[in-house]
């Protein structure tokens, strides 16, 4: 459903969305069937000269049923949606596959700075490459994310990876992503932050390996911002 | 019933005269009259969706159209946007949706319908509005001060909200937060009222089961209001100390938690889209039950499902915070609840469309706003499923898929049902029929643009759009010209919708000066305001005419009578 | 006169009592929601304990036995109300105003004793919900006493005598509401 709109770039981003078809048929199904009803019933109730209506009082069991039944399904299409909810979720959120790389994100008024491992893939070492609203990672590849804040909650999120993290002043957070193809998309900050959160832009540069491998090694100079 | 019945009793009314308290215009401003009260929430609740639909279309404008000068506001910049989006989501929700739905139709129809003269209170009543008037002339006089209106959206969330410098509205910010405080304190002393005249002062003969389900629904909706919104008035004086003191209740460096204030917000702010839906699902059974001629499909079923409802609307909270940085093994235990909720709330639904089954429906105006309020309802619900679904929600939170979802909850409950409401009981608060016409050239011209406006932003939402960002162009994927055209639609819907209120208005004083004379029961409903006159007098009824119960208010089409409809208050 | 909706009594209990329990059940989630909150971070913070070494628990369990005093008299003053005797219902209201002066003069004592050691109330964390909590009880200590001296006066002229019950009930949960607050704050260590 949603692929028409926004490209699925991440290994689990088909996960999350089909959940959302799965969502969409079930509840796609009631809705039309009580939209259904009810347009119906209106037109074939509609008053007639002379008809009075009938007394029911809805206790009725034969009549009851009309309800009861429908709302112990609505209950077993719950249980289709949870399980499912719930795979997915644990994919996305509770599990950390082992990274190849590792970078921290950083949100703060009104800008993402982003720091890569760098030549040595380590984290937290002289060679690590900052960059402001700009982030190069690798495709195919699985990184961790260490999400933080230096004042006010923002949000990080990559919607082509269907990925959304909110940070949080004094916490950091661990994330993961894969991405599955190249290209170059939005970032954006989902979370109010203040007069500048639209303008709380990033992009995402996904590289094969030669393109990143040169990007990291033009780019290994620089020093903290 | 005839109308002459009334004049004869016209003496009794002196009797009353003695408590009339203040004459002249006074006598509107410090009345303690529960209709007169009602009638100030009402009109106050009218002004105030005036102002926040004006902030609507002035920020869609700059959605379609950045950088516009919109007509009547000018330049919109990027704070000034944000104020008008909070304040838009404040307003709707804490100064239309509560003070219409429940205080002023609560006010208006509690005692009505249970056949007494007033409430328990009538001063603590007035001053419940008293304290609500002040609240909202705070919230307005917020958009003006220096620094301009808070700009942290209607949840408020800190460190932005704690912290002048991070939100750059210092007195905007407190103001806002004084404002939403003292709107509670307006609406805990209502709903005490509201509760008790409901427990004590009903009609003798009345049972419980024989209130009619509106009434019901809103006591039940203050309750639930009662229950959850303590721990957040807690959680406003942390804040205002915050902001005001420099506590660091919410702030990590410390020892506070900024996810506290997410908890307390959200505790309450689930019940509270309960709080308003359930009111404006009582209008539309009782308006149903009337214009089907039918009895309401399974009164207690329908009772016991909204009990069932407000206790699950407690444990639900966390949905709002599944990607806020909670524990993730909670998230499972929410997405558990929150689905769980999709089975009452699909009952109360069932059971609205079930009454239709063997009626005798008349399309009359009221009729056609409370039908659309459960097509276009069911839209807003199951669009929540969605959101409900943990994996699913990691992409929707704060996209426009959440927007639309909850405008499509919220503008059925705050203007179709208002709109359904106010239709319906017109002829008993002015003694006036409306003109069904202009009416349902009114009901057209909203239900129609209103799907023009909201159905784009789900698409907006798939395609990723975020929220509350005031300029799209600085995310190339947004600022695509496909996307401007479906914001434009939305946009240029909202003019439509907004053009055909000023026919709301127009019939509004066309009918109140010249319009039918309504009698006393219009419809020929059963429930006890439409055995008084039109308007009630003070008092309600006579002294010696206070009206006794004999049967539940849904008596319609009953075998045993050549009337298809029954009074409550007519002995057998 | 009075309108006849407050004259009725479908439930069998006074409307006075029923809405003072309701009153009640909304401050019950406030106190819960203020209590709540600080439990979660004082379970989080161990360190507060030593900021709460600083608070003065002799000064706190004098006002708990004041307050408990005052809510005692509160008691008699419903057994005279009920009794119908006016004046004597006024008189030992007015002892249990008495007993809240008492506790707010120990109260600012106490806090202005605090405040010239530094201990303000953005002095850590344990200090901001210190000051809160107790303050917001205090608060509702004056707003009671404030009440009940209304309540005094009609009840000396003979007047809503059934009043005299209901803000004993109100007084009894400002004092339940200590008995929460005084071991939270003060002796958890
Ligand atoms: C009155 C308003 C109202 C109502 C009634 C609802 C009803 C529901 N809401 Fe909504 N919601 C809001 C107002 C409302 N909401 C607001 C204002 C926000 C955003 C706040 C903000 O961030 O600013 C929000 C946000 C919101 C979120 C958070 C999204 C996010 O920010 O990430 C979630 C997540 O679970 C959610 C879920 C639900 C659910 C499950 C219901 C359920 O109650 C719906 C139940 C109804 C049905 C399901 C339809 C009838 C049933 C059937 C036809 C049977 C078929 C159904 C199944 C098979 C399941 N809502
Ligand atoms: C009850 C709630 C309610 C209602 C009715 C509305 C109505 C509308 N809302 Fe609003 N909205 C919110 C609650 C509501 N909204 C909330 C909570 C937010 C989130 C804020 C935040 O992010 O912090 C929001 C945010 C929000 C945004 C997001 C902005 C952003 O994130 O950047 C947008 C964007 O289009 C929008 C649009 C509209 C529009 C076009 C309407 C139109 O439908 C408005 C049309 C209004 C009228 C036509 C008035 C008609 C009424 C009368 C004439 C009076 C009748 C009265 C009586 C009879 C007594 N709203
Ligand atoms: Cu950062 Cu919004
Ligand atoms: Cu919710």
């Amino acid at each position: 459903m949603i692929e028409r709109y926004l490209a699925q770039m991440s290994t689990y981003a088909g996960s999350i969305d089909g959940l959302i078809l799965l969502v969409a048929v079930l509840v796609g199904f009631w809705f039309f069937a009580a939209e259904g009803m009810l347009f119906w019933l209106v037109w074939k109730f509609r008053e007639r000269p002379g008809q009075k209506s009938q007394y029911l009082t809805g206790t009725e069991h034969h009549i009851k049923r009309w309800i009861t039944w429908p709302h112990a399904l609505v209950l077993v299409c719950d249980v289709f949606i949870v399980i499912g909810s719930i795979r997915v979720w644990n994919e996305v959120k509770q599990t950390l596959p082992e990274p190849d790389s590792t970078i921290r994100i950083i949100g703060q008024q009104w800008a993402w700075t982003f720091q890569h491992p760098g030549p040595d893939n380590e984290l937290d070492t002289p060679d690590d490459i900052f960059t402001v609203d700009a982030l190069h990672i690798e495709v195919e590849k699985v990184y961790h994310f260490k999400l933080e804040s230096r004042d006010v909650l923002h949000s990080f999120s990559v919607p082509v990876f269907r990925i959304k993290q909110d940070a949080l002043p004094g916490r950091s957070i661990t994330g993961w992503f894969e991405a599955t193809m190249t290209g170059e998309h939005d970032i954006q900050c989902a979370e109010i932050c203040g007069i500048g959160h639209g303008v709380m832009a990033a992009r995402i540069f996904i590289e094969d390996a030669g393109q990143h491998a040169a990007w990291v090694a033009a780019n290994s100079n620089s020093t903290t911002p | 019933m005839s109308d002459t019945a009334g004049a004869a009793t016209q003496g009794e009314h002196h009797a009353h005269e003695d408590h009339h308290g203040p004459q002249g215009l006074l006598k509107y401003i410090w009345s303690t009259d529960h209709k007169m009260i009602g009638m100030q929430y009402m009109f106050t609740g009218m002004f105030m969706a005036v102002i926040g639909g004006f902030m609507a279309y002035v920020f869609r404008m700059q959605l379609a159209f950045p950088g516009m000068n919109v007509p009547g506001f000018g330049q919109v910049s990027p704070g000034e946007y944000n104020a008008l989006v909070t304040n838009h989501g404040t307003i709707m929700i804490f100064w239309v949706a509560m003070p219409v739905l429940i205080a002023a139709f609560g006010n208006f129809l509690i005692p009505l319908m249970i056949g007494a003269d007033d409430m328990v209170f009538p001063r603590i009543n007035r001053l419940s509005f008293q304290i609500f008037f002040l609240s909202a002339v705070i919230l307005l006089a917020s958009l003006f001060v220096q620094g301009g209106g808070f700009g942290g959206a209607w949840t408020a969330y800190p460190p932005l909200s704690a912290v002048a410098e991070y939100n750059q509205t210092n007195l905007g910010s407190s103001m806002w937060l004084i404002a939403v405080a003292l709107e509670f304190v307006a609406f805990l002393l209502g709903g005490i009222n509201f509760i008790t005249t409901l427990m004590n002062s009903r009609a003798p003969g009345m049972k419980a089961y024989d209130i009619p389900l509106v009434a019901w629904m809103i006591v039940i909706a203050s309750i639930l209001f009662m229950l959850s919104v303590g721990p957040l008035i807690a959680g406003a004086v942390m804040l205002l100390f915050d902001q005001t003191l420099g506590t660091g209740f919410y702030d990590p460096a410390r020892g506070g938690d900024p996810i506290l204030w997410q908890h307390l917000f959200w505790f309450f702010g689930h019940p509270e889209v309960y709080v308003v839906l359930l009111p404006a699902i009582g209008v539309t059974i009782e308006i149903i039950a009337t214009f089907a001629r039918k009895k309401v499909f399974g009164y207690k079923l329908m009772l016991y499902t909204t009990v069932a409802t407000g206790v699950l609307s407690f444990f639900v909270w966390a949905h709002h915070q599944f990607i806020a940085g909670i524990d993730p093994r909670m998230a499972n235990i929410f997405t558990i609840t929150t689905l769980l909720i999709s089975v009452p709330i699909a009952e109360l639904c069932f059971v609205i469309i079930a009454t239709l089954y063997g009626g005798s429906i008349r399309l009359t105006t009221p009729m056609l706003w409370a039908l659309a309020f459960m097509a276009e309802f069911l839209i807003g619900g199951v669009t929540g499923i969605f959101l409900g679904a943990s994996g699913a929600d990691i992409f929707f939170h704060d996209t426009y898929f959440v927007l639309a979802h909850f405008h499509y909850t919220f503008f059925p409950i705050a203007i179709i049902g208002t709109f359904a409401a106010f239709t319906y009981w017109f002829p008993k608060m002015f003694g006036k029929m409306m003109n069904d016409t202009l009416g349902k050239i009114h009901f057209w011209g909203t239900v129609i643009p209103f799907n023009f406006i909201f159905i784009p932003l789900f698409i907006l939402g798939l395609g990723g759009q975020h929220r509350r960002i005031y300029n799209y162009q600085h995310f190339p994927e947004l600022a695509g010209a496909d996307m401007y055209v479906l914001r434009q639609i939305a946009t240029i819907a909202l003019l439509v919708m907004l053009a055909f209120q000023l026919v709301f208005f127009f019939n509004c004083i066309k009918s109140w000066m010249s319009g039918e004379k309504a009698g006393r029961n219009p419809w020929k409903s059963n429930t006890l305001e439409w055995t008084t006159e039109s308007p009630p007098p003070h008092g309600n009824w006579p002294v010696d005419e206070m009206p006794n119960v004999y049967r539940g208010p849904y008596e319609y089409a009953h075998p045993d009578r050549e009337e298809d409809y029954w009074p409550q208050n007519e002995p057998n | 006169m009075k309108p006849i909706a407050t004259t009725r009594s479908a439930t069998g209990i006074p409307t006075g009592r029923l809405a003072i329990w309701w009153v009640l059940a909304s401050e019950v989630v406030i106190f819960g929601g203020l209590l709540g909150s600080y439990l979660m971070h004082r379970l989080g913070h161990p360190e507060w304990a030593n900021a709460a070494a600083h608070t003065n628990v002799w000064f706190g369990a004098t006002n708990t036995f004041v307050l408990l005093t005052s809510s005692f008299t509160a008691v008699l003053a419903h057994q005279a109300a009920e009794a119908g005797n006016g004046k004597k219902a006024a008189g030992l209201l007015l002892m249990t105003m008495g007993g809240a002066l008492t506790f707010l003069v120990i109260k600012s004592i106490e806090w202005t004793n605090e405040i010239m050691h530094g201990y303000t109330i953005t002095a850590n964390g344990f200090w901001s919900f210190y000051y809160t909590a107790a303050g917001l009880h205090g608060l509702h200590v004056i707003a009671g006493a404030i009440v009940m001296g209304f309540i005094a006066f009609d009840a000396y002229r003979g007047r809503e005598l059934q009043r005299v019950e209901l803000i004993g009930i109100y007084w009894h949960f400002v004092d339940v509401v200590w008995i929460f607050l005084f071991p939270l704050l003060y002796i958890a260590k």
